[in-house]
């Protein structure tokens, strides 16, 4: 294990240091005191690689990784995930704008609140899945131009009349599916989705990852579950079109 | 160069820190949020504005000047002793840095205004006057111009990284109890001393990530007014758009945000009768000053600081509470690059402001 203390440190210093030391075949790294340094695990491709963070990451985690779990014990900004390729994301704290931008694979799971954009142009290809879960509210335009991949929305601990999202939900959605543990308002809902009931097809694929969930943040499968979930899916793409609309 | 004779399509940082009991600090703090988010500057422009540095001259305007040739300062000094009393006139303290480029000449002037009338005809009071005499310079002395004009603060700023620009001016020796710094990243123009942000007139300043897509129609606007907008930088209407709404028509400042970031029309038909009511009104009185783009602002005058959003959110917007501060930036590391444990920490949401103030009965 190697530990870092990040207080201070350019963030292409740190970088440069995460690599060496990652090349030099060790798997287990704690950054200490990280407070806005941008790029950490861009671009780093190993399946063992963890690395745990404390502080606030900047910009662009885990943008381009493949196959690291960074688990951050803080906030994290913008653009995490973007254009990730596999590995996991773990965020102890609320997170901003842009999350999984362009996500091609991969898992990230925010136990807070997230900002505007997020999911936007996620997609998929084959067993490439993206999986985007979030434990409280989301911005305006969550799942923008989504093309792919599954987004999770949960809004626990919210303040009572508190809405789940913001406007523009899945507005300019053509692929993917959408989860919400609750009911979106009406006028939020962009023009290219619809909202339907889950089946047992998206349970089997749900279920799972509400555990996974639960083990990371220390919560109750049962009661996360005991609530109404409901899905969004696109209507302007032909072979989602076909499967779920009347 | 100039604003606006080449235009470089291609982000910037802002934050800014208030202590609402009044309690003034030095340059320092705001000093390392801004330089914590160097990487959204690109060395082409860095600037602060501080609230409180000059409480010995409260009740007089200080100007910050820019000349650019000694006959420029000549022409300026003479407009001065003409249309004001000066009480004081001297080179602003600057210091060794590094990452400067050549500066402009920097002078300041603690004025007193003379005259009730400006060429144009009588004024309302002292602010009216001293606007029309920075439009004036601004626009008619070559090589001269007023980048700081209002009492008890002042606008510090340049070509460079913030950091450097900070330790350029020496803002270690003032204190005031609310800062805004800016880390420029010009997107349509090239850099110059006076394009840095903050930009303002009066108290006002504006610091600014973004583009304001509407400058064409609100700079119309503003000008029936007679403001001048000279430096072809889209900021600049904000700061005026302030001026004019609050400090000129008396509206409100919780409705003069609502005026720049209106509601759509979508929203506001969803709203009760009395909502419906006056945001209808307001757009159909200053449609014009509708902003419209993407970006987030600092606005700050005295004893105030006020962070705004975009309609659709299109930049990034963090505040945060520690005891008696409020922090606003671009990024959250920068508010903890400052105060690490926060004792609150929320994003302003698209067309949002939030709006921190000096407690009741606090003087500065």
């Amino acid at each position: 294990m190697l530990r870092i203390d990040a207080a201070g440190v350019h963030y292409r210093h740190l970088n440069e240091q995460i690599r060496e030391t990652v090349r030099a075949g060790e798997t287990v790294l704690v950054l200490d005191n990280v407070n806005g340094q941008r790029y950490i695990g861009t671009g780093l491709e190993s399946d063992q690689v963890r690395i745990t963070i404390h502080g606030v990451p900047g910009n662009d985690l885990a943008a381009f990784m493949s196959g690291p779990a960074i688990t951050v014990w803080g906030n994290a900004q913008d653009g995490v995930s973007n254009t990730m390729n596999s590995g996991t994301v773990v965020v102890h704290g609320g997170a901003g704008d842009v999350l999984g931008y362009g996500m091609r694979g991969g898992k990230l799971f925010i136990r807070g609140d997230v900002g505007y954009r997020v999911g936007i142009h996620m997609k998929e290809y084959k067993d490439l899945v993206p999986v985007l879960m979030v434990g409280g509210r989301a911005g305006a335009f969550f799942g923008e131009y989504m093309a792919g991949g599954r987004l999770i929305l949960l809004g626990l601990d919210r303040p009572a009349g508190s809405p789940l999202t913001g406007d523009y939900l899945g507005t300019g959605m053509h692929g993917g599916v959408i989860y919400l543990r609750g009911r979106p308002e009406e006028h939020t809902l962009g023009r290219e989705v619809k909202m339907f009931d889950l089946d047992e097809v998206d349970w089997a694929f749900l279920n799972p990852l509400l555990d996974e969930f639960c083990r990371y943040y220390d919560r109750d499968p049962g009661r996360l579950r005991a609530a109404e979930f409901r899905k969004l899916v696109p209507v302007s793409h032909r072979p989602y079109g076909l499967l779920y609309t009347p | 160069m100039r604003e606006g004779m080449v235009r470089i399509p291609s982000g910037c940082a802002i934050s800014g820190i208030i202590s609402t009991k009044g309690i003034r600090f030095n340059g320092e703090a705001i000093n390392r949020s801004i330089a914590c988010m160097h990487e959204r500057s690109n060395g082409l422009g860095g600037g602060f504005v501080a609230y409180g540095i000059y409480p010995e001259y409260r009740d007089l305007y200080a100007l910050h000047l820019m000349y650019e040739t000694p006959q420029a300062r000549g022409e300026t000094e003479e407009y001065l002793h003409k249309h004001f009393t000066v009480h004081q006139a001297e080179l602003i303290p600057t210091g060794n840095a590094t990452g400067i480029g050549e500066a402009p000449a920097l002078w300041r002037y603690f004025v007193r205004p003379e005259r009730k009338e400006t060429e144009n005809g009588p004024v309302r009071d002292n602010d009216d006057y001293v606007t029309a005499s920075v439009m004036t310079i601004n626009s008619r002395i070559h090589g001269a111009f007023v980048f700081s004009s209002g009492r008890n603060m002042g606008v510090f700023k340049g070509v460079g990284y913030p950091e450097d620009i900070a330790r350029f001016f020496r803002l270690e020796e003032y204190e005031g109890y609310m800062w805004v710094a800016h880390g420029r990243f010009p997107t349509n123009t090239p850099g110059w001393w006076g394009g840095a942000h903050p930009l303002g007139v009066l108290d006002w300043s504006v610091v600014h990530n973004g583009e304001v897509s509407s400058y064409g129609i609100n700079k119309r606007y503003l000008e029936m007014f007679a403001y001048r907008l000279e430096l072809q930088t889209d900021t600049e209407v904000i700061a005026y758009l302030f001026d004019l709404l609050h400090r000129r028509h008396g509206v409100p400042l919780d409705l003069v945000c609502r005026t720049l970031t209106a509601p759509f029309w979508k929203d506001i038909d969803r709203g009760d009768e009395r909502e419906r009511e006056v945001y209808t009104a307001l757009r159909r009185v200053y449609g014009s000053a509708m902003l419209n783009g993407p970006f987030s602002v600092i606005v700050a005058f005295n004893g105030t600081m006020i962070g705004l959003n975009d309609r659709i959110k299109l930049r990034p917007m963090v505040c945060g509470r520690k005891d008696h501060f409020t922090l606003m930036g671009s990024e959250e590391s920068a508010l903890r690059e400052v105060a690490g444990d926060l004792d609150e920490v929320w994003h302003i949401r698209a067309g949002e402001r939030f709006i921190a103030r000096l407690e009741e009965g606090v003087t500065v």
